[in-house]
Order: structure tokens, then C-alpha cells, then sequence
């Protein structure tokens, strides 16, 4: 027996080729978007390919893990590119689950039955900036060490929650070589582990739906998914390969100098760049709202925006354009423009 | 105050037999004041005066000048100590009115000038009285004070010199260590200037009057004024406090080297020590000045102005060429770190990790630190080997600065080949989706 027939036996793989073989991916003005999920996928693997070896020299203790990324920047071969590829794309990632969330919010592609896929989507969103969170302190350098600090002081914040939620982060009360293996166990195994999960029932249940089709836009022209919408996300995964490898060379990330617990914070201490709408924000809230403290209100405001976002499906089910569908567009413009507007001005702010 | 008298005591150089005569004259100006009555105020009083102190109590109400003395009595730490105003002034706290102050009661009243070291002296100069405030602090004080260009011109009945409180203040004395109180290090230059900076004062002494302004401009000014690091030198550091006198010629060195003993041991084993004492030259301030000494810099070192070896050496002769010599050494090492530091800078910038170069660069900035000690010893030989060894590291760092950047260029190299082939892929991709049906 031939190998072919021997697989087919094992694996039914027929069934997945001819599965792909009738996929199709419909072709519409933005189609660009359909896009934006691959590229996101691309970048998570580069991330778990590259954090794989990593983890090969990083030793994630206060005394060693500075010096070993530094070993790992300066010593082993290719070790540089390694790391820079892991940060640079960590940072790209970041921006295209956000791009591919916004794409997937104007084109509707949450509606019925997709409102499961938008949900673990948005899970996806919030265990991407939970790993960019818990790897800007690995390299345990001083502005990530002060940005640990001040991130957790915010989680502190919150209503009732906040202090054993913070305890709990930081594996104690305050940042420490407890809160770096706490941090590095949740980076390389919890949230890898959940994501797999999560992501795996995403992917799934975008085969099983298959690619949403906007509403009103006429008859729809569809691309297969194999050739054509694969050829073009692999040009696609390639160019963003290419920006990887060129800002890894000629920008590589990093390591800054080592943290130094005792050390007074250095000034104009700023979280990475994905949550410096939110810091910023928090900043300009007065320190009273309502009479409520208000770091926690706006923390609050923050908690209640993620379930919205989470909801969303819920919140706007119209099976056509309506009115709840225009003011969940428009809420979609003002909230991008709002993450975009306070980024810059967080960065321009003293 | 303990920190300070401790710090100013053990710059102090111990009194001689010239001092100790002094002492002994002083002694007898103690007795005749004893005889005049100051020392016969109230006893040392065991612990504080129990309330009410009528002093206070009476002259705060007085107004004027009367009640002046007691606006930040509370802050003395004289009255911390449990001390009342007749323990300087005689007179019995706890009676009401008038009598307080009655001479029969040992009242003496607002005291002299000259009275003031002896009546200080009651219990500044007896440590088994000193030891149950302050067991660190010195006993010595009056007896330096009589060694003192102050305390001698005292005795010889100058009463425009500087006493006690002139420089400790009064009503309230604080303790040294108050950065209120006028001998706190950071207060002691202006203290002293209070009489030093006034020309007109001076002039009867033939000193001038610059002496603040001159040290306010030096390194030591800046670091203490500027910087307030109370490491750096006031006025007493170097003069002495209570035995305030100009160091000699011979013991300028050695007041340097309360601070700089390593240019001193080389400057004393160098050939100056020997041409200098022969030409009475004040040692160091020959070089670096006195009160104005400036951050010392290698163009002082040459044959040429402004270098300050040119003052005495001709260019041509023995002293100029080896001062020449000396300084391309420290010159040479200075322009290899440079080319060094440059090139380590240009492979940091490019995203390398220069740590592994910086060290010996570092190293070479010890050596060049090192060379520029050793032209006090004023041996050729000598600034040339540490120069040396400075120029051997700058190479190394040069060398890994070099590789750095070598790994920049291949970096580079890869990623146009990376990007070449990405090129090619793309556009073998591109040319696929042309030849597939599309939508």
C-alpha cells in the first residue's frame, strides 16, 4: 500500500483537502482585513518559534535574568536576532490583533453564529497584552521593573479584587524576584497553554462558519482559499517577515540596564506603548469622581469597557444594517480614534 | 555637632610647645577673668533648671532688645541640655523679679569679648563635664583658641578679634550640626567672611579681603556650596578651627593631605620638596593657588602658557623639556581613549553591546587618572608607564569597538540577502496568483 492511501486510512486528511478545496473567501471592498487574522497567527508562531529558543539560555531569577538576556544578546550566535525578532514581534503582534479586531467590528463579522468566534477573538486580545505584560519585565531591566510596578499598583485598584489580585500578581507585596518567576511561569506556560485553547477554538470556529460575507454589498464574488487567498496571505506573512528581519538588524531591541530595587524610579516611567491609552487616561482622571476615588473609577470604566467588548455580538444582533449598527460603527470610530489620540498625547505628555 | 567638632578636630594638627606656652598664658588670663568674677557664676548645674525660669519668663515680656535674646532660646543647645541663662549670666532663675539679677546672687551680666573663652572653657575644657553631654566631644577648644592668630591677638588686648560667639553665635548657640548654625561646614565660609570678606576690617591686619570670593570660585567652594557635599574643605578645614592660623610654608602639604595624601607622598619624593623649602615657596598653592584652587586640568602641565611649569621653566631647558614630555604623554593617552571611546560609541548607537569594551575603556580612564597623580612625583618614567598601560587598553577597547562594528556590516549583509530572497519569493508568489483563477 502507497503512502497516500496508507495516511488516508489513518487520517481521513481527504476530508480537510477537500474541505479547504471548497473554501472560499469572499472578495469585497476592504478585503484586505480577511487578511489581518493570518498575519496574527504569523506573528504567534514566530513568537512561540523564537520564545522556544529563548528559553533555551533565559534563567528567570533577579541575579540572572538580566545577564542572560545580555548573554543571549551578546554571546550566543544569532542569539541577538532571536530575541530581537521575539520583542519586535511581540510589539507587531500586539498592533495587528487590534487591527484584525477593528476589521472584524466594521465588517459586522460577529454576527449570528460568529459570536463565539468574536468572543474568544476578543479573549485572544486580552491574553496578547497579558503576554506582552508579563514578558516586558522577563529581561529585568529598570524601566520594565518600575513599569511592573506601577501596572500592578493599578490592578491593586481595583474594587474589591485589587489587593489580593495585586498580592497575588507579585507574589508578595511588592515587585520582586517572586513577581519575576510568577511572571515568567505565566508567560512561558499558563498563558501559552489557555491560548492554545482559546486560539484553537477560534481557528475552529472560523472553519466551521466559514469567512463572514458583509451585508448589502451584492451578489458576492468569493476567492478560493486555496490557491488564491492562500498565495496572497503567504505575500503577506513574507512582507511582514521581511519589516521583522529589517528592524531586527537595524533597531535590535534593547536590554537597558539592570533593575536596581533600592534605585528611586527614573522619571517619565511609561508602560509599552499598547497601554499607554489607558495609563494616560487614568493620569488625567481627577483624583475625586463622584466622590469615588478615581483611579478606580476609571480602572472600572476600563473593566466594564472590556466586557462591552466582549458583548458585543450580544449588544448589536441586527441581521441588517440598522440604527444600532451605525451607533455601534460610530462607537467603533470614536473608541479606535480615542486608543490612537491618547497614545500620542501619553507620549507627548511630560 | 558631634560629627563636625570630630571631622574639624582630627584635621587639627596637634598643638606644639609654642601652643602649649600660649596655653599656659592663656591659663593666667583664665585666672585674672576668675579674679574679675566671670567665673563666678552660678555652679554647673547637675541636670536641667526645674521650672519657671524667670529670665525668660520676664525678658520676653520686656520688648526691644531685652527680649530679643529670647525669641529662639528654646533651640539652644545649651538649653536643650538643661541649661538655664545663668549658667553664662550668673543670677538665680527661680527668684521673681529683680532680684533675680542681683550681683550678690552672682549676676554678671551681658559679658566681654574677653570674658567669653574662659567662661566657655568652664565646661568646654573639662571632659569629666563634656562626657555626660557629649563624651566625643573635644576639651581642648580654649587652649587651642589661645594658639589661634585670634586668641593671641586677644591676649594681647585686641578685642576686634573673633571670640566664641563670634563664630558660634548666640541666643541661640546651636549645635555644629544644625544647618542653621553659623560653623555648620556649608555656613562656615560666609561665617568667616563676615570679618574676612570686610576690607575695612582687614586693613589694620595687612590681609586682604578676597579670600570668600576666591573660594567661592574654587572646586572646593563649588563642592560645598554648590554641590553640598560635606566632604569638600571650608575654611577651618584647612586653617583650623579654634586654633585658626595660616598654615606654613612648610605645612602646606600636609594640609592638602588631610585629602589628597597620594599627590602629597609624591610630591614630597619629587625634586620641588627640596628647591621649594630652599626658596621658601608654600609647596602646593605654588602650583594650585590657595583659596582660589581651580579644578586642576592638563594645561597646567608644559613648557608653554598657560601651563604653570612655563612661571619657572624656559621652554628649552631641562625642567621645560621634561614638563613637554610629560604632558604628550597625557596627551597621547587622552587622544587614543578618544579614538577609542568613538568608535565603541558607533557600535552602541548601531544596537551592539559595548559592555565588554567599556570595562577596559573604563580601565584606561583609571590610568590616565593614575598619570595625572604622578606628574606631582615629577618623574617622566613613571607618567610614561601608567600612560602606557592606559594607551594598551584603549587599544583593546578600540579592537572590540572594531568587531562590533564588523558585526554590524555582516548583519547588514545577511539581511539585504534575506531581503533578497523575500523579494524573490514575493515575487514568485506574486506571479503564482496571476497564473491561479482568481475570484
Amino acid at each position: 500500500m502507497s503512502l497516500g492511501p496508507w495516511l488516508e486510512e489513518r487520517l481521513r486528511w481527504r476530508a480537510a483537502d477537500q474541505f479547504l478545496r471548497h473554501k472560499t473567501v469572499p472578495v469585497v471592498r476592504h478585503g484586505y482585513v480577511y487578511y489581518f487574522g493570518g498575519v496574527t497567527l504569523f506573528l504567534f508562531l514566530i513568537q512561540v518559534v523564537t520564545g522556544l529558543l529563548l528559553l533555551m539560555y533565559y534563567r528567570p531569577t533577579a541575579d540572572a535574568a538580566h545577564d542572560s538576556v545580555r548573554f543571549i544578546m551578546a554571546r550566543v550566535q544569532f542569539g541577538w536576532l532571536v530575541r530581537s525578532v521575539h520583542s519586535w514581534a511581540a510589539n507587531l503582534m500586539v498592533f495587528w490583533v487590534f487591527a484584525h479586531m477593528f476589521g472584524a467590528f466594521f465588517l459586522r463579522a460577529y454576527r449570528r453564529p460568529r459570536e463565539l468566534t468574536w468572543v474568544s477573538g476578543a479573549l485572544l486580545l486580552f491574553l496578547t497584552l497579558a503576554f506582552g505584560f508579563t514578558g516586558y519585565l522577563l529581561p529585568w531591566n529598570t524601566l520594565a521593573f518600575f513599569a511592573t510596578k506601577v501596572g500592578t499598583e493599578i490592578v491593586g485598584s481595583v474594587p474589591l479584587v485589587g489587593e489580593p489580585l495585586l498580592v497575588l500578581l507579585r507574589g508578595g507585596e511588592d515587585v520582586t524576584e517572586a513577581t519575576l518567576s510568577r511572571f515568567f511561569g505565566i508567560h512561558v506556560a499558563i498563558l501559552p497553554a489557555i491560548t492554545t485553547l482559546v486560539l484553537g477554538l477560534h481557528l475552529f470556529l472560523i472553519q466551521l462558519h466559514g469567512m463572514s460575507q458583509p451585508q448589502g454589498r451584492g451578489p458576492a464574488r468569493a476567492l478560493p482559499f486555496v490557491p488564491g487567498f492562500v498565495l496572497r496571505e503567504s505575500m503577506a506573512w513574507l512582507l511582514v517577515l521581511g519589516a521583522l528581519a529589517a528592524l531586527a538588524v537595524l533597531f535590535p531591541w534593547p536590554v537597558g540596564e539592570k533593575a536596581d530595587l533600592l534605585a528611586p524610579a527614573p522619571a517619565g516611567i511609561k508602560p509599552e506603548w499598547y497601554f499607554v491609552f489607558m495609563f494616560h487616561t487614568l493620569k488625567l482622571i481627577p483624583a475625586h469622581v463622584l466622590g469615588l476615588e478615581g483611579e478606580r473609577v476609571g480602572i472600572v470604566a476600563f473593566m466594564l469597557a472590556a466586557v462591552v467588548l466582549l458583548a458585543v455580538p450580544f449588544l448589536e444582533r441586527g441581521e441588517q444594517p440598522t440604527r444600532a449598527a451605525r451607533i455601534a460603527r460610530a462607537l467603533g470610530v470614536l473608541a479606535a480614534l480615542y486608543i490612537v489620540g491618547m497614545t500620542i498625547v501619553g507620549y507627548l505628555a511630560p | 555637632m558631634d560629627t563636625s567638632l570630630r571631622r574639624t578636630s582630627r584635621r587639627t594638627s596637634p598643638p606644639g610647645p609654642a601652643a602649649w606656652a600660649l596655653a599656659a598664658a592663656a591659663a593666667g588670663l583664665l585666672w585674672l577673668s576668675q579674679a574679675a568674677g566671670v567665673a563666678a557664676g552660678p555652679a554647673l548645674p547637675p541636670q536641667a533648671v526645674a521650672p519657671p525660669d524667670t529670665c525668660v519668663e520676664c525678658h520676653r515680656v520686656l520688648g526691644g532688645r531685652l527680649a530679643e535674646p529670647t525669641f529662639k532660646i528654646a533651640d539652644d543647645i545649651h538649653v536643650k541640655r538643661g541649661f538655664s541663662c545663668s549658667a553664662c549670666h550668673g543670677g538665680d532663675p527661680r527668684a521673681p523679679g529683680l532680684e533675680a539679677m542681683d550681683p550678690k546672687r552672682g549676676f554678671v551680666g551681658k559679658l566681654k569679648p574677653a570674658q567669653l573663652p574662659s567662661l566657655c572653657g568652664r565646661c568646654h575644657s573639662r571632659p569629666e563635664v563634656m562626657r555626660r553631654f557629649n563624651p566625643a566631644i573635644p576639651t581642648d577648644e580654649v587652649a587651642r583658641f589661645f594658639t589661634s592668630v585670634h586668641g593671641r591677638r586677644l591676649m594681647q588686648g585686641d578685642l576686634r578679634v573673633a571670640t566664641c560667639t563670634s563664630c558660634h553665635g548666640v541666643h541661640p548657640i546651636l549645635a555644629a550640626s544644625d544647618s542653621r548654625s553659623p560653623v555648620f561646614p556649608a555656613n562656615v565660609p560666609t561665617t568667616c567672611a563676615r570679618c574676612h570678606a570686610d576690607a575695612t576690617a582687614m586693613k589694620p591686619y595687612g590681609i586682604p579681603a578676597t579670600q570668600l570670593a576666591d573660594y567661592q570660585a574654587s572646586v572646593h567652594g563649588e563642592a560645598l556650596l554648590k554641590r553640598g557635599s560635606k566632604q569638600a574643605p571650608a575654611c577651618n578645614d584647612c586653617h583650623g578651627n579654634h586654633g585658626a592660623v595660616p598654615p606654613g610654608v612648610d605645612s602646606v602639604a600636609n594640609v592638602c593631605a588631610q585629602c589628597h595624601t597620594s599627590p602629597r607622598d609624591l610630591f614630597v619624593r619629587s625634586p620641588h620638596r627640596a628647591v621649594f623649602e630652599a626658596a621658601g615657596l608654600p609647596q602646593c598653592t605654588v602650583c594650585h593657588g590657595n583659596h582660589r584652587i581651580l579644578r586642576p586640568s592638563d594645561e597646567m602641565v608644559g613648557a608653554s602658557a598657560p601651563a604653570v611649569c612655563a612661571r619657572c621653566h624656559a621652554e628649552g631647558s631641562k625642567g621645560g623639556i621634561a614638563a613637554k614630555a610629560i604632558r604628550t604623554a597625557l596627551d597621547d593617552l587622552k587622544a587614543s581613549m578618544a579614538a577609542a571611546a568613538e568608535i565603541v560609541a558607533r557600535a552602541e548607537d548601531a544596537g551592539m553591546d559595548m559592555a565588554d569594551a567599556k570595562l577596559p575603556l573604563s580601565d584606561a580612564q583609571t590610568q590616565l587618572i593614575l598619570a595625572r597623580n604622578l606628574v606631582h612625583s615629577l618623574s617622566l618614567r613613571e607618567v610614561r608607564s601608567a600612560a602606557t598601560e592606559g594607551a594598551g587598553l584603549s587599544r583593546k577597547a578600540t579592537d572590540l569597538g572594531r568587531a562590533g562594528l564588523a558585526e554590524i556590516a555582516f548583519r547588514r549583509r545577511g539581511l539585504v540577502l534575506a531581503l533578497a530572497v523575500i523579494a524573490v519569493l514575493l515575487a514568485g508568489l506574486y506571479l503564482k496568483t496571476r497564473a491561479t483563477p482568481g475570484p
